[in-house]
């Protein structure tokens, strides 16, 4: 095999590990940044919720990390679809390295949500719609991730997690109109919480605030993670070597 | 502000066990999960996994 092909092969992860780089120390900053101002509005401006009292104040992390746990299942099932199509090892592993992040959002989805649901529904786990759902988001996360770990040939791993990633894709408009679709005990969508005005906008800031910081969060966590997959699978490429003559 | 004091604020209206718990075990997983994935990079760049 000619030299100009193995470069080829080797462009991608090589680019993507210096873009991301690059793009982390900005990424945790905002990340971080946002946080803070989210949490400052949400438990120094935003008022007591007149109806949950202050435990309302969970949302500002429950509905973010409900979204994440949403939104990076569609990433992952992207990138492992799209891994498996053209044969790109690092959308396959960005997949791979979505995979914790979205088991860890859907996890705090569910802590959080259990943390909330006691004091306003009287228990912590109840067999709704949306909350089995969400349950259910968790086992193939957690599924994915055995399997690829299971499977010792790279390839044939990012090819078995895609499938599972694809067939589990119809979970997730199952867990998001799950509130429509069911007489849920779980309230419908939080934007048209009602409120006062006023009361309603400084919460919705907190909430949206606190929603790119996780936003900021994942990107940094996955780009971290797969930074660390492509190292691991190009350890004999020139470019890894080169970094690790500099640690 | 909303809050008359400190223990005014960690009291959170008597919901503290409940808003506490969820921000402590959040904030816990946030702390723990980069660092593991620095960690895991770190190692990725410091043993060269097999040898030839």
């Amino acid at each position: 095999m000619s030299q100009s092909i193995r470069w080829f092969t080797f462009a991608a992860p090589s680019r993507f590990y210096a873009l991301t780089a690059a793009l982390n120390p900005w990424l945790w900053a905002l990340a971080i940044g946002l946080a803070i101002a989210g949490l400052s509005i949400g438990f120094l401006v935003a008022p007591t919720d007149a109806t949950q009292g202050d435990s309302y104040r969970i949302i500002f992390i429950h509905v973010p990390a409900a979204w994440m746990s949403m939104v990076l299942y569609l990433a992952m099932a992207s990138w492992a679809a799209l891994g498996w199509m053209f044969n790109a090892r690092m959308a396959s592993m960005l997949a791979r390295a979505l995979a914790p992040t979205g088991a860890l959002f859907t996890f705090l989805a569910l802590w959080t949500g259990s943390f909330w649901g006691k004091p306003t529904w009287g228990t912590w786990w109840v067999w709704d719609a949306r909350l089995t759902s969400e349950l259910i988001l968790l086992f193939l996360y957690l599924g994915f991730i055995a399997l690829q770990s299971a499977i010792d040939d790279v390839v044939r791993g990012d090819k078995a997690g895609a499938v599972l990633a694809i067939v589990g894709a119809v979970n997730v408009p199952i867990i998001y109109f799950s509130v429509k679709w069911w007489n849920t005990l779980h309230q419908g969508a939080t934007i048209s919480m009602t409120a006062a005005p006023k009361m309603a906008q400084t919460m919705l800031l907190a909430m949206l605030l606190m929603t790119l910081a996780f936003w900021a969060y994942a990107f940094a966590i996955v780009f971290t993670r797969a930074q660390a997959l492509a190292l691991e699978r190009e350890r004999d490429a020139e470019w890894v070597r080169v970094l690790r003559a500099k640690a | 502000m909303i809050w008359s004091s400190w223990s005014d604020f960690w009291h959170m209206g008597g919901y503290a066990l409940y808003v506490w718990g969820a921000y402590a075990v959040c904030l816990a997983a946030m702390l723990a999960e980069p660092w593991l994935a620095r960690r895991h990079r770190q190692r990725a760049l410091r043993v060269p996994t097999h040898t030839e």
